[in-house]
């Protein structure tokens, strides 16, 4: 939001709020990247203390929230601020979502390490996608470039795609062994839940170019096959 | 498959996209105005739609009052005040030698920031008063008129029992409907409101914007306003001037949310000075 606002308090306002937007992004990524190594790494431990970060996210959200409210009771924003507040509404449910998604990652992968190893091998692939796609939208929304938050979107359709393999892939391993139904019924909840991140951080593209664009973009592929 | 889907959303009849009924009402071509050797509008062209609500929004001096006090020709009753380019009303040039102003000012009526009742006069009176420069009338016309310019105005019930009562013993609030049913009693086409809430209470601004979404079925309004939140609530389309140039102009709801040009945004964001 290029310019200063003649009202400072103003300013200073959405300032926090822009922060504290940032903030929680840089936490939820940082929950996600810990999620996935957990279960790569089969490591408990990190996986724990992934789960408890996950509290600091729930007060982030409920602290911007409050914000938001603040700032539109009290100044009205109108043009990119009014996109402004309203974009942060939708992006830090999105990021709410997100870090409980990065705890049932958790979860599963607490489970996982309990267990015999399976082979998953399109897991981690689709998890460093969904890592790089929640880094970019929170960089794209920091750095206001929505050509960047345009290719988080498309990403999104690799990861749809990985997901489809995986689970074939899981569905066929347990129809080979029945005794691998319960680890592999825990791999395909894990490449769900990777597979809504991707969801959130395509949604959280999506509100980056509303934001500088003023372009809503959403829905729009499956609106035009409505159309057809 | 279900019902398909649609992006239309509506906002009872404010959008501001769709057409205005019939031709505008207004054509203003290359607008320009002075006061002296100072010149105040820098070559205006708009177009005011018929029977919507045109809101005009820009910082003190842009000559946003100028430029509607030319759409009555009240412009040129300043002493070194002129104008020149060309508007259109209804197709008419106003600036003809064949107008007279003083009937071009029964169909453009005005209301003014501060409510200008003349106070000592009663309620029906200052109704009537406009009216009673340009014709004589009977006794039971005259309460049909004042009645109705009432209702239009939102007022009647508030004053029905008191009609014969000074002007002045009113609300600031109910003077400005006063004002405002005086200009309707002359049965104009359009209303123009030079910042008409700034003197008043919310709720009397309530009220008056209130009354906006009825007058503009039957009346073209052009309201100039500083409060930027008034105009995206009351208006179809908003201009938005700066030193006496038009900067932007179209549907209210995409000035507000998504403006497309950098001093509009800076200026509705509370980015300038």
């Amino acid at each position: 939001m290029p310019g200063t606002h003649t009202d400072r308090e103003y300013e200073a306002r959405l300032d926090e709020l822009r922060e504290r937007l940032v903030r929680m992004g840089r936490r939820v990524e940082g929950m996600i990247a810990s999620a996935v190594q957990a279960l790569i790494e089969r490591d408990d431990e990190l996986a724990k203390a992934t789960i408890l970060e996950d509290d600091l996210i729930d007060l982030d959200e409920m602290a911007s929230d409050e914000l938001c409210l603040l700032i539109l009771a009290r100044w009205q924003p109108m043009a990119s601020d009014l996109r402004f507040v309203l974009t942060a509404l939708k992006m830090v449910t999105n990021l709410e979502r997100m870090g409980d998604l990065a705890v049932n990652v958790c979860e599963r992968a607490q489970d996982l390490s309990k267990m015999e190893p399976l082979v998953y091998q399109n897991v981690p692939i689709m998890a460093d996608i969904v890592k790089s796609m929640v880094g970019d939208a929170v960089q794209s929304f920091i750095d206001r470039t929505p050509d960047k938050a345009r290719e988080v979107m498309r990403r999104d359709d690799e990861v749809d795609e990985l997901y489809v393999k995986v689970f074939r892939t899981i569905l066929g391993t347990m129809k080979e062994d029945p005794e691998s139904i319960h680890r592999g019924i825990h791999v395909q909840s894990v490449a769900k839940y990777l597979e809504r991140i991707a969801d959130h951080a395509t949604n959280l593209a999506e509100e980056t170019v509303f934001l500088v664009e003023g372009d809503d973009v959403r829905h729009r592929i499956r609106l035009a096959r409505g159309k057809e | 498959m279900g019902e398909q889907p649609t992006l239309t959303v509506e906002f009872s009849a404010k959008s501001g996209d769709e057409p205005a009924p019939g031709e505008p009402k207004f054509r203003a071509t290359n607008v320009e105005a002075w006061f002296g050797d100072n010149r105040v509008l820098k070559g205006i062209t708009m177009n005011i739609p018929t029977q919507r609500v045109t809101a005009i929004i820009g910082p003190s001096g842009c000559g946003k009052s100028t430029f509607i006090r030319c759409l009555n020709r009240l412009h040129e009753t300043i002493p070194g005040a002129r104008m020149a380019g060309e508007i259109l009303l209804d197709g008419v040039e106003i600036n003809g030698h064949d107008i007279d102003p003083v009937l071009l000012r029964r169909k453009v009526g005005m209301v003014f920031q501060k409510p200008n009742p003349f106070p000592s006069m009663s309620i029906k009176e200052n109704v009537l008063a406009g009216l009673r420069l340009t014709r004589r009338l009977g006794k039971k016309d005259q309460g049909q008129i004042a009645e109705t310019a009432l209702r239009g105005a939102a007022l009647w019930d508030e004053v029905k029992d008191r009609l014969d009562r000074p002007g002045g013993d009113l609300s600031g609030g109910q003077q400005q409907r006063l004002c405002i049913a005086r200009s309707l009693a002359v049965e104009p086409d359009v209303l123009l409101m030079d910042e008409p809430c700034s003197a008043l209470d919310p709720i009397a601004t309530a009220r008056i914007e209130d009354l906006l979404h009825d007058l503009k079925a039957r009346y073209t309004i052009v309201i100039v306003t500083h409060n930027m939140q008034q105009a995206a609530r009351v208006s179809d389309k908003t201009a938005f001037l700066l030193s006496g140039e038009l900067v932007e102009f179209g549907a209210t709801d995409g000035i507000f949310t998504s403006p497309r040009d950098r001093r509009t945004e800076d200026y509705i964001t509370g980015k300038f000075g």
